[in-house]
């Protein structure tokens, strides 16, 4: 489990400029606006912390503040490092740090985007899930959606007496939107058109000088077959090479976190689950470990074991799936994806037959899980373990990985060094292609991965060739891990044990303070930062999602390749664009 | 009166009141040009690949071998709206995704269909009080067939699409070739989403509210 460490020599060092974070229930260090590069730069050189992984705001209404809250750690491994910097609310300005940690880009970016936060320095600071020109910045407590009905859930219209109403029917328009006072909608001047985009794209991308012939500007997407959902991307091009790209998100921007802080804290367990829709389970995982730290609670064995087999399970789905589509994107049109589909429906029958439903399982509690696994289910799960899957992960290596075709188009392509990768903060399946043998299972163990015999696969050239086998790789010890625990389970907490520690409630109480829970879901790092303040909702619901970092790596994979390569290098990043966007 | 049902009037068919030739027996079907080219219609409806959220996965899924859309004549997707029978909006349509929504929904051909797959195409679903959200896409293009569900399993997905097929077994040929081609106004990203359709009720409405902020600031001020 995480805990967050101090380290007293950095105390000494920057004292004056620093101060312990003394709030109840809060960790880590307060830093001075003004020296907070100076900061995270002796963190990332002298006292190896050279990953950033999670940044931030959160905005502390009744005191008047705006907090930015970086996360950093060790790519050696141990536990993480956590400071804050506060600045007024009025005019919240903090000292860009991306060039320090690049990783910071797209976080910084969306800090602006949402809290309004200017980040000084920051070398392209618009919004990014939302458009240029929206109407205010919606993570401010102040802010109100056009649908606003109350500050927190359950809503007195709803609960307990039920007297619900459309929304509908109390807007004007009967849609959500809502206008600023005095706009005129016949004069407006868009702030920002498609034009801008390109212009500004084209002009950062870099210039050849050996050959010089027309740089061009193409648009992929939103709408899209390549691009897993509804993910554009803008590209400069030089002949057919690659000069520049820039990623242009938010299409499915549905307000995870504005939702998450009006909702109580059980009720985010289902939103959690429709993040990655593809990984349900680990991101429940990850929530009720951020919630269950703040609680201080610990589930009962046996929830632990069946805990760790959802999100091996959910592991195979995932690399199943990324598979299959990487392959789609190479151009083997859907016969791999079917193959792979087929050992995916076999899962989800189990999921199904434990939690209801087949994708969105809502399955996690806080201090264990809402129920047993049936026994049917079970025997169907073992039979899967130890004798369906490791068959059916062999044959797709047999049939895919030494493919000629496969691999003079994957081989080479959109690589990404171990210090890159680092950098930008990239995590999961991308960054130990790259060489780095960080898995949160190992580097920061969580519930009982400790108990388990398994490697951290790693592969080293870190290029899409190799972030598919290592797809493979991480297949084969989740099947390593669910075999240990099929059988651990038995033994350690048989059938008939506990699952869930206390009686099952509908309203938790949360402590006072912030926790930061992270868990290698199958795309990377999924982190949850989580404020509470006592009361039903969280004051702050935040998720670092993996595919959102992961892509800030995407431009540096990109550049020099040719255009065909650029759906290649995507589907190799393995994106979902509920958990980019969210 | 007695009500007909098809059978008879099958068996009706069968006596024509002359002879049949014997290598003519058995051979010939006689219906309406409407029925036979619905029964076509019907079983080759391309959908639009186009997938927006969570409901897209189990979309795949349906088209995958165990669902197998291709029973239904509907494995054929189409990158392309002009290519393209039916659009299934399959998941969680935002302000950001509106406008593309509409433009792809302009530019596919008639007769052309729409199927609002799962609860926030529908109507919002758990995200309808986002700020960012749509509450279902029916507020912008017309909707012939909603799916509940969150997101619906494969077999809903083939349920409501056996549903568009009978919607169209009963269309007259008439009204869906002489149908308007009827475009519909992309909707602008302003400080909110802004259908053009409703600029004058924007208006109206922004400067009420700019009134009722100065009268409040003269009654404190």
């Amino acid at each position: 489990m995480t805990t967050l460490v101090t380290v007293p020599d950095i105390e000494t060092r920057f004292a004056g400029v620093i101060t312990p974070d003394t709030r109840k229930g809060y960790q880590g260090y307060i830093v001075e606006a003004e020296h907070v590069r100076a900061f995270a730069k002796a963190l990332r050189d002298d006292y190896g912390y050279d990953y950033l992984a999670s940044l931030t705001g959160v905005d502390y209404l009744p005191e008047g503040k705006m907090e930015v809250v970086y996360h950093v750690y060790k790519s050696t491994g141990g536990p993480g490092l956590v400071f804050k910097v506060q600045v007024p609310r009025e005019n919240p300005v903090v000292p860009s740090i991306v060039d320090i940690y690049p990783g910071a880009n797209f976080q910084e970016r969306e800090a602006w985007d949402l809290l309004g936060i200017r980040f000084e320095g920051h070398p392209n600071l618009r919004r990014i899930l939302l458009w240029e020109g929206f109407w205010g910045h919606p993570l401010r407590k102040d802010w109100r959606e056009p649908y606003f009905e109350e500050e927190g859930k359950p809503f007195s219209s709803r609960w307990p007496h039920g007297k619900h109403f459309h929304h509908e029917d109390k807007n004007p328009f009967g849609k959500n939107v809502d206008y600023p006072p005095g706009f005129d909608p016949y004069t407006w001047e868009p702030d920002t058109a498609d034009e801008i985009l390109y212009q500004a794209v084209l002009q950062r991308s870099e210039i050849r000088d050996d050959l010089r012939t027309e740089r061009v500007v193409v648009n992929l997407g939103p709408q899209h077959p390549s691009t897993h959902g509804v993910f554009r991307m803008i590209v400069t091009l030089d002949g057919e090479t690659i000069i520049g790209l820039e990623p242009v998100m938010g299409y499915l921007h549905r307000n995870h976190e504005k939702i998450g802080e009006r909702n109580t804290w059980i009720m985010n367990i289902p939103y959690t689950d429709r993040l990655d829709y593809i990984t349900a389970m680990a991101n429940n995982f990850g929530y009720v470990l951020a919630v269950e730290q703040l609680m201080g609670v610990k589930p009962p064995e046996r929830a632990e074991y069946i805990r760790v087999i959802m999100a091996e399970l959910t592991r195979i789905v995932n690399h199943l799936w990324a598979i299959g589509f990487l392959l789609n994107d190479l151009g083997a049109f859907f016969t791999p994806a079917l193959y792979a589909i087929e050992e995916r429906e076999l899962i989800l029958d189990v999921f199904e037959a434990t939690t209801g439903s087949r994708m969105m399982n809502n399955y996690f509690r806080f201090g264990g899980v809402a129920r047993d696994i049936p026994e049917d289910a079970w025997d169907k799960l073992v039979q899967l373990v130890t004798d369906r899957l490791p068959r059916k992960v062999d044959e797709l290596d047999r049939y895919l990985t030494n493919s000629e075709l496969i691999q003079s188009r994957t081989i080479g392509v959109g690589v990404l060094t171990a210090e890159e990768a680092i950098a930008y903060s990239t995590s999961g399946p991308v960054l130990r292609a790259s060489g780095v043998p960080y898995d949160i299972r190992r580097a920061d163990p969580y519930s009982i991965y400790d108990r388990f015999d398994f490697d951290v696969a790693v592969r080293y050239h870190g290029d899409v060739y190799d972030r598919y086998l290592i797809r493979i790789d991480e297949m084969r010890q989740s099947l390593r891990i669910l075999q240990q625990a099929v059988k651990q389970i038995e033994q350690e907490a048989p059938r008939g044990a506990p699952i869930l520690a206390g009686k099952p409630q509908y309203q938790v109480r949360v402590p006072p303070g912030e926790s930061y829970g992270r868990v290698e879901a199958p795309k990377g790092e999924l982190g949850f930062y989580v404020v509470s303040t006592g009361k039903p909702n969280p004051w702050r619901y935040h998720v670092r999602a993996p595919s959102f970092v992961n892509l800030t790596a995407l431009e540096a994979m990109c550049r020099g390749h040719k255009i065909a390569d650029v759906v290649t290098i995507l589907g190799s990043i393995d994106i979902v664009l509920g958990e980019v966007d969210r | 009166m007695t009500q007909r049902t098809g059978r008879d009037r099958y068996e009706g068919l069968q006596v024509p009141g002359y002879d049949i030739p014997d290598e003519v027996k058995g051979n010939v079907i006689v219906t309406t040009l409407n029925r036979l080219y619905n029964w076509g219609r019907r079983n080759s409806i391309w959908p639009m690949m186009f997938g927006l959220a969570c409901c897209a996965i189990e979309m795949i899924a349906t088209a995958a071998s165990r669902y197998d859309l291709a029973r239904f004549g509907m494995e054929v997707m189409r990158p392309s709206p002009r290519q393209a029978d039916v659009m299934i909006v399959s998941g969680t349509v935002t302000k950001r995704m509106i406008p593309l929504i509409v433009r792809l929904y302009n530019q596919m051909p008639l007769p052309k269909y729409v199927v609002a797959m799962g609860a926030c195409a529908s109507g919002g679903g758990p995200f309808k009080e986002g700020y960012n959200v749509v509450s279902g896409v029916d507020k912008y293009i017309p909707v012939d067939v909603y799916i509940p569900g969150c997101p619906p399993t494969p077999e809903a997905l083939l349920f409501g699409l056996m549903k568009l097929q009978q919607k169209i077994e009963k269309q007259s040929l008439k009204d869906v070739y002489l149908q308007k081609e009827e475009y519909i106004p992309e909707p602008i990203l302003g400080p909110d989403i802004m259908d053009p359709r409703d600029f004058p009720l924007i208006r109206e409405y922004t400067m009420k509210k700019l009134q009722e902020m100065q009268g409040q600031g003269a009654v404190s001020g």
